[in-house]
This record gives C-alpha cells, sequence and structure tokens, in this order.
C-alpha cells in the first residue's frame, strides 16, 4: 500500500458520514456476475528500496547509447540536451499541472505554448504551429488529413520512398478506412526528382509529402518538388528536420503549405521511441482545420496581456465527431523541453550544432568507405545521416555485429523496409560523436573485412 | 510576486549575443556548407529565434512555473482527469540512464532488460483488464480509442461483415465519437436514462446489423457504475456488434471489477491517471489497448514476443492494423506505470480504488447539502454537482464558483461536463488527499455560498491575472509574437 494519507481514525470518521459500515458496502450495488472475486494474479508489490534495484537490474541489462557509441538514426537521435532542459521539465509546477482548463491558474503553462508555437513558426518559417502532437509519423498523417479535408474532390497522396518507412505505414494506418489513394513514388537514386514527380501530380493529387532531409539522409530539392506541386494545383507537405533548420532553407520560405516535423531531436531524450513530439505547423489558410491545442493571446479584465487555448470548436471536447481530430492531449511537456532547448541554443546554436553534424558526417562516410569495402549507396549530397552498402548483405550484417562487439550501434540495416537495399546501412552523426569514434569505427569496418567470415548471428 | 521574467516573453526578452556556447569546437576539418550542400537549398541566416543567456532562461521559465497550479502543489479536484500524486519514485527509475538512452533502431539484444518489463506491463494490464493480450503503442487515450477502433474495422472487414455504426452514449467524452470519425465509422448518440445509465431501450433502438462497436465508459462520466453493464453486453453481442470500454475511470475499480468479465472485448488504460505517470501539463501520456482472444490478430505491429533465449519484436502479423505511431510506444509513461503497479501490488491497487471511492463519497456528503449531487447520493471515485439552482437563485454559475475556488487555492473541478448536466462541477478527488484537505475544500464551498454575486462574478481575485476575454482571442487570433505584438 502507498500513497494513502487516511487514518484508520479518517476511515472510520469518513464511512460514518457517509453512512455505511464499511468500504465495501461502497460497491455493494455492482452486481456480483460482474464483481471480481479473486485477487488480481501480479507481483508481489515492493518496498521503494527494493524498486529502485528491481529497475537499476532491468536497466543494467540494457546498453544504451551511454554505454555504446551511437551512429543510429531513422527519426531518432543522440543529440545534446543541456542540463537546463531536463531542470526545468522536472518543475512540479509543470510537470504535475494538467491541460489549462482554467487560464488563470495555468498562464505559465499558456505562455510556454504561445512561445513554443512562436518558436516553431521562426524555425519552419510559416504562419501557425499548433501546441504539438505525439510524434513525427502521426502528425505527418495529421498534415496529409488536413491537406485532404482542405481541397473537396482531391484523394490522392503522394508518398515518396525516401520519407520515413514508419511514417508511410502510419499514414497507412490512419487512412485505412478513409477514401484515399496513396500512391507511392519510387526514389531509387535516393531522392525524388522534379521532373519524374511533375508526371504523377495531377489535377486529382491532394498533396505530396517531401522528407527533408529525407529518410536516408540525402537532402531533397524540395525547391523545385514544391514548385511543381503548386502549379499542378496540390499542396506541399515538408517533414522537416528542425537541426537542419540551422543551415538549410525554411520550407516556409520554399512555399511549403503544411510542415510536420519530429521534435525529438530539440532536447528530447531517446527513450527508446518516445514519449517523443510532434511538430505541425501551417500556412495562414489552413489555420483553422489544424488538430490539437493552440494558446492564443489575449487581455484580462484589467487589461492584463494574457493567454488561453483558443479557437476550440475544432477540437473533440467542443465539436465531437465533427473535430478536426480526436486528439486531446500535446505532449505538453515535450513542447517546453523544446522551447527551453531552443531559447537555450538560440540562432547561432543552431546553426553551430548544424554545421558540426554536417562536417561529422561528411569526414565520417570519408573514412567508412575508405578501404572497409563500403560505398555510399546515393550521390545525393546528404545532412547528418546517410546509406552505406556493402558488398552483400552477409557482409554488411558481419560488419554491423562486429562493430556491435567492439562496441558500436553501427546504423540501422534498411534491407527490413527496402528489399532492394539488402546490403545497405543508414548511419547517423551528431554533433555528440567526435573524430577518434569516427575513426575507430572505420578502423574496426576495415579490419571486419580482412577477417574471414564468422558464424552469422542476425543483427536484429 | 511580480517581475518582468514571467510577464515578458523570451523574444521580448532576448538580446543579441548573449546565448551560450553549448556546442564543442569541430574536431574534424571544417568546410563551409556550400562545399557539401547545393547553394539554392542553403539558408543565408539562421533562423529568427531569440538569444538569452542561461541564467535568463532559467529564470523566465522557473517563474513561469510559478504561474501554474499543480498537484505538487495543490488540491488538483479536476473530474475525469484523477490527478492524483505523481510517485518520486517512478521518475527516478523512469530516468534511470540504461532507459533513457536507448535508441529505438538497437539490437534486441541489447535491450533485453527493457523488453522484459514491458512485456510483463503488458501482462499485468491485461489482469487488470481480465483479457488476453495488450499493445502499448498508443500515445494517448484518445489513441487507444482509435487503435480499437480501427482495430474493430480490421476484425469486420476480415469477417466481410460491412458494419458502419460506433454507438457511444450521450455522457460520453468527446473523443469517443471524434475516434469512431477518425476512424471511418458513423458515430451514433445513445441517451442516458434518469438515474445516468445507459438507457437500454434507446441502444435497442439502435442497435442493429450495422452496429459496429459500442463504446462504454464505466464508471462513466456521471462517476456511476452502470449496473447494466452485463445486459448491455449481451445486447450489443446479440447483434453482432463489439463492446470496448473507455478506461478512463479505471481508477474506481482496479481489482475490483474487470472490463472483460462485464463482457467488454476491448479496452484502453490511461496510465497517466489510473497509473499515477504525471499529466506534464497536457501530455505526454500513453493508452494501452487490452483486447480478447479474437481480437489479437489485429493489433498493431510490433508486438513483444517472449521466446527461449529472449525478447524479440515481432513484426509478422498480416491481419495487424499496421502502425499507430513511430518506433514503440511512450516508453518513459509505461516505465512509470510499471515502478506504480509493482509498488502497490495486488492489494495495493485495490486499495487505491476503495480509498478513491471513499474520498469521493465523503466529499460527496458534505458538499451536496451546498451543491446539489442529481445523480446522487452515492458515486465512484467522482462526482457530478450542479449549480443550477445557484443559476436560477442567485445568477452565479459552475464557472463563478470554480474561479472562486481558486482563490481558495483549490484547483476548480472540471465544468460544462457532462453535458447532460446542466451547470455541472465535476469533482474527482483521487485517493491521494487527506480528510483534511476534502473538509477544506468542502468548507471553501460553503463559505462561497455566503459571499456576494458581484465578489463571484469578478473571482478569481487572488491569481496571477483575472478573467481572459476568450471571445476576444477566438475572433482576433494571435497565436504568435511578432516584433509588433502588443505588449501590455
Amino acid at each position: 500500500m502507498a500513497y494513502l494519507p487516511q487514518s484508520e481514525d479518517d476511515i472510520q470518521r469518513m464511512l460514518e458520514a457517509v453512512g455505511v459500515a464499511a468500504v465495501d458496502d461502497l460497491f455493494s450495488h455492482i452486481p456480483p456476475e460482474v464483481r471480481f472475486g479473486g485477487r488480481l494474479n501480479l507481483p508481489a508489490s515492493l518496498s521503494e528500496a527494493a524498486l529502485q534495484q528491481h529497475m537499476e537490474s532491468l536497466a543494467a541489462r540494457n546498453t544504451g547509447t551511454d554505454r555504446s557509441v551511437s551512429f543510429l538514426g531513422g527519426g531518432c537521435y543522440d543529440h545534446f540536451i543541456p542540463a537546463v532542459v531536463d531542470f526545468v521539465a522536472s518543475r512540479s509546477e509543470f510537470y504535475t499541472s494538467y491541460t489549462p482548463y482554467q487560464p488563470e491558474v495555468s498562464q505559465g503553462n499558456l505562455q510556454a505554448l504561445f512561445e513554443y508555437q512562436t518558436l516553431i513558426t521562426q524555425l519552419f518559417g510559416m504562419d501557425a504551429s499548433n501546441a504539438g502532437l505525439y510524434d513525427g509519423a502521426t502528425a505527418t498523417a495529421e498534415a496529409v488529413l488536413m491537406a485532404i479535408a482542405a481541397q473537396s474532390g482531391k484523394r490522392k497522396v503522394l508518398i515518396p520512398e525516401s520519407l520515413h518507412p514508419e511514417y508511410r505505414q502510419v499514414l497507412r494506418t490512419y487512412t485505412a478506412n478513409v477514401d484515399v489513394t496513396i500512391s507511392t513514388l519510387a526514389t531509387p537514386r535516393g531522392r525524388l526528382e522534379p521532373e519524374t514527380v511533375a508526371k504523377q501530380l495531377d489535377a486529382k493529387t491532394a498533396c505530396i509529402v517531401i522528407q527533408q532531409p529525407n529518410f536516408f539522409g540525402c537532402v531533397e530539392p524540395v525547391d523545385a518538388l514544391i514548385r511543381a506541386a503548386h502549379e499542378a494545383g496540390a499542396l506541399a507537405v515538408v517533414v522537416a528536420d528542425p537541426i537542419s533548420m540551422g543551415v538549410l532553407k525554411r520550407p516556409g520560405d520554399l512555399g511549403a503549405d503544411l510542415v510536420a516535423a519530429e521534435g525529438q531531436s530539440l532536447g528530447i531524450p531517446q527513450q527508446w521511441g518516445g514519449p517523443f513530439l510532434g511538430i505541425l505547423a501551417c500556412r495562414e489558410p489552413f489555420l483553422r482545420r489544424m488538430p490539437g491545442r493552440i494558446a492564443g493571446q489575449t487581455t484580462d479584465r484589467n487589461g492584463r496581456r494574457c493567454w488561453v487555448l483558443t479557437l476550440q470548436t475544432r477540437e473533440q471536447h467542443i465539436r465531437r465527431e465533427k473535430a478536426t481530430s480526436n486528439i486531446c492531449t500535446n505532449q505538453h511537456l515535450m513542447a517546453v523541453r523544446a522551447s527551453v532547448y531552443l531559447a537555450l541554443v538560440g540562432p547561432h546554436g543552431l546553426r553551430r550544432v548544424a554545421h558540426l553534424c554536417l562536417n561529422k558526417a561528411r569526414y565520417a562516410a570519408k573514412a567508412w568507405t575508405d578501404g572497409t569495402g563500403l560505398r555510399l549507396a546515393f550521390d545525393a549530397p546528404f545532412f547528418k545521416e546517410f546509406v552505406l552498402r556493402a558488398e552483400s548483405e552477409t557482409e554488411a550484417a558481419r560488419l554491423q555485429e562486429r562493430a556491435l562487439e567492439a562496441g558500436f550501434f553501427a546504423g540501422t540495416a534498411l534491407g527490413q523496409w527496402y528489399p532492394e537495399l539488402q546490403d545497405a546501412i543508414l548511419l547517423a552523426v551528431t554533433e555528440q560523436r567526435n573524430r577518434e569514434q569516427i575513426d575507430a569505427l572505420a578502423h574496426c569496418f576495415a579490419c571486419g573485412r580482412l577477417r574471414s567470415p564468422a558464424p552469422q548471428h542476425a543483427a536484429r | 510576486m511580480k517581475n518582468r521574467y514571467a510577464t515578458q516573453l523570451l523574444f521580448e526578452l532576448s538580446k543579441p549575443g548573449t546565448a551560450e556556447e553549448i556546442f564543442p569546437d569541430c574536431d574534424v576539418p571544417e568546410d563551409p556548407p556550400e562545399s557539401f550542400l547545393p547553394k539554392e537549398l542553403l539558408a543565408p541566416e539562421p533562423p529568427p529565434l531569440p538569444e538569452l543567456s542561461e541564467p535568463e532562461v532559467i529564470r523566465h521559465f522557473i517563474n513561469l512555473s510559478q504561474r501554474n497550479m499543480s498537484v505538487d502543489t495543490h488540491f488538483y479536484p479536476l473530474g475525469s482527469c484523477t490527478m492524483k500524486y505523481n510517485p518520486k519514485r517512478n521518475d527516478r527509475a523512469a530516468n534511470l540512464p540504461g532507459f533513457v538512452n536507448l535508441h529505438p533502431y538497437q539490437p534486441a539484444a541489447t535491450v533485453q532488460g527493457l523488453l522484459e518489463c514491458l512485456h510483463t506491463l503488458e501482462g499485468m494490464l491485461a489482469e487488470i483488464a481480465g483479457m488476453d493480450a495488450v499493445t502499448l503503442q498508443p500515445a494517448a487515450g484518445a489513441q487507444g480509442e482509435l487503435t480499437a477502433l480501427l482495430m474493430a474495422a480490421a476484425y469486420f472487414r476480415d469477417r466481410r461483415e460491412h458494419r458502419t455504426n460506433v454507438l457511444i452514449p450521450d455522457a460520453a467524452h468527446g473523443t469517443n465519437p471524434a475516434s469512431a470519425a477518425m476512424a471511418g465509422f458513423h458515430a451514433v448518440e445513445v441517451r442516458s436514462d434518469p438515474r445516468g445509465m445507459v438507457d437500454l431501450e434507446d441502444l435497442a433502438a439502435k442497435l442493429d446489423a450495422r452496429t459496429a462497436v459500442f463504446m462504454i465508459t464505466n464508471p462513466n462520466t456521471l462517476g456511476l457504475f452502470d449496473v447494466n453493464i452485463r445486459r448491455v453486453a449481451d445486447m450489443v453481442h446479440a447483434a453482432g456488434g463489439l463492446v470496448y470500454l473507455d478506461g478512463a475511470n479505471m481508477n474506481a475499480v482496479l481489482g475490483i471489477v474487470r472490463p472483460g468479465d462485464c463482457g467488454a472485448d476491448m479496452m484502453h488504460f490511461n496510465p497517466h491517471k489510473t497509473f499515477s505517470g504525471p499529466h506534464g501539463g497536457g501530455g505526454p501520456g500513453a493508452g494501452p489497448v487490452a483486447v480478447k482472444r479474437h481480437l489479437a490478430d489485429f493489433l498493431p505491429v510490433p508486438r513483444i514476443l517472449a521466446r527461449q533465449g529472449g525478447f524479440a519484436l515481432d513484426y509478422d502479423r498480416p491481419k495487424s492494423i499496421g502502425r499507430m505511431r513511430s518506433f514503440y510506444g511512450n516508453i518513459g509513461v509505461l516505465l512509470r506505470a510499471y515502478a506504480y503497479i509493482r509498488t502497490q501490488g495486488a492489494e495495493g491497487l485495490r486499495l487505491v480504488s476503495e480509498r478513491a471511492v471513499l474520498n469521493a463519497n465523503y466529499l460527496l456528503q458534505r458538499v451536496r447539502h451546498i451543491l446539489p449531487v442529481p445523480h446522487g447520493p452515492r458515486c465512484m471515485h467522482e462526482f457530478v454537482a450542479s449549480a443550477m439552482k445557484w443559476k436560477a437563485a442567485r445568477n452565479v454559475s459552475a464557472m463563478d464558483v470554480a474561479k472562486r475556488l481558486l482563490d481558495y487555492g483549490f484547483h476548480a473541478p472540471t465544468v460544462y461536463f457532462p453535458l447532460i448536466v446542466r451547470d455541472a462541477l465535476m469533482v474527482e478527488p483521487t485517493e491521494t488527499e487527506t480528510k483534511e484537505t476534502l473538509d477544506s475544500f468542502a468548507e471553501a464551498l460553503f463559505r462561497i455560498t455566503e459571499e456576494p454575486e458581484e465578489l463571484l462574478h469578478e473571482a478569481p481575485h487572488t491569481t496571477p491575472i483575472s478573467r481572459p476575454d476568450e471571445v476576444r482571442a477566438a475572433r482576433n487570433p494571435i497565436l504568435k509574437w511578432t516584433p509588433n505584438t502588443d505588449s501590455a
């Protein structure tokens, strides 16, 4: 038993006040056929000390990116998290509060959301942002649903293979019972080609989704792609990497209609994939189709500036089945983390981290293809991730296995999503990696190649 | 306590040239981006973010935090939200480096401790639900609803049955009909009877061959246990439909009623409520879904498999609805739920519900003479009072009462929900509050009855701001700061 502050005496007095003899009497109206007569078959309760030991022993059986050198990416990255981010997010007043239903006692959360929305519009060059969604994949699905809802009669959505495979899967799940045709665009050269895309865009196309940089790490010709979409009367949904905004043009400046993004890179720990932050921003005409919470500025009765949740007639608690989405929460604490991160690093810090990623990834790509038998899969420019191909599928798996033994997470095998890329590995290099680590993995790759083939183990 | 750090925005506090140097020098040869990337895609300037020193950032956000009420600082009887104490041991456990620093694409062999923990959590939730299989993937309760409804759609497709309707009681949360619409169903409302239960006649009239799912929240949003649940489930099953239980109110019945035993085919949990994960100001939560055996094939991928030699992720589920989100789920929230259930054990969970129901009934007893509770005199973990009489007699609204409670140092109850009670005030004290706190809340309500109307209409009086003009916010939306934003 824990966290129950009533004494025996309290309980007796409360029961008397209610007018029953025993606590069980409060449940006596529940019909016996649905009462659970037994005792839940759960493990015995643990004291705080025993729980801590138990959790530590479970955690010890994981080897995280703090104990191995991680070159893993694909939508989740080992970026540096300043101490200030953890500190602010651990403030009780943020993390034990809830939805700002009472704005008078929630100004901290509301102002933080208004600041978050502003920071997101600044980051991506968009007109408006909501207060956050679950993750990058669901934000992408919601953006596509917005694009469809905004244009009657257009039910075709173009999705490139260079969009994160899991985002594509989520989009398919979300639209399983919706009248939409999803056409997949092949990207055999690692990115979209505007001329080929232009042929696929037609009057029925609601939108095209472009990930920038894309799942393979390649930089898409997003300017030409957005132009092609607009020429065909379709909307452009850009799935952007927030960190890349330190060096790449903002999607808003290139004409993107909707931006979806995974906010994990902005001060959110990897946590095996969640909780993360879905970012969704739009141009002004789409504002009232936006799902989720939005904070707006107003004044109180004394004329003081303050903030409230606004445009709530879009939302489920008011509109029920006519709402723009069923989403209720906004991953608020993750949005606060992103705000603190952006406020702390500022424009120059963001540019710095982007340059570090870019240069280290470039250096790593060179080091890892020098005498290792590995080669770059695509000749397109890349930002912080890239795809390497080995001489065979077996060789790729063996190199990853060897690297793991040497203490490296050497990327993600792509064969699980791309049958034609069975011999390929996606690797990411963030500002957290140093030259010594990159060189050591290069050495590991080079030595691995010389050795006779070891017995096969599936890496995943 | 007022100072400019709280009332000014980050952008107004910004001072160029003051941001911290956080990142290291480059230890590989450094070239300008134009040597790597196409010039037409390069930004001439970084985004126009604010620039602040670390002390300024901290002072700003800590001052902001102090403009919130929270569970750790105040009684927060926000009905339907289960604002119980969030144990600190759970945070410490979930923040262990061996959990926080895991990448979702690490080899399964390197995350065996986590997989065991999650697999055990699935089993514990299945036991509490009285069901057979669980997915931890959904990111929130609303996404859990959507997951289950998409599964129902796939289930009927698999059986070659064309069913279009989801029946939902009028007392339900707005997420229920919104989820039904998102899953491609038509939402059909079912009335509540005068006692607050599902109206069986209306249900019978609306059940037919088009019915895919009946969604029921039990205990319902009036804080009542629908005693007809078994009969309702039988009626839905007889019409060929599935029963979905919205587990929002599981805090009332842990170890006392199992939805699976009531005939529910599927349900979601809200671990951030029932299992004490913090609410984070509005997420992250999680929305694990438990189902009976006949629906297990449709659960999202991946599933966690326990097999000889360790745990693995299984993607080979041909009937699965697919993925609901990237990666696996809101792990940080799920670890806290695991730690909570391991702390409580079977006895502890039952006591949690007993005390939650005792606290709510005691508070109901203390306030019903002040504010009538139309569906009283008993309740489960929460109750819905009505300010209708105050409104008629003194023109004092539920909102006035809620606002005045803030001045007494209490977060307000949920107001104007559920929609079927006029001038509703929905009160959920939770089990982690003392009798003294409940007494002082009741006393505050009593004192409010004696206060002049004008004082109540103008409440709150002691909070950082007075009532905001919400109409103005919606009519003239200002959704971001710009250099000309009014800083009044």
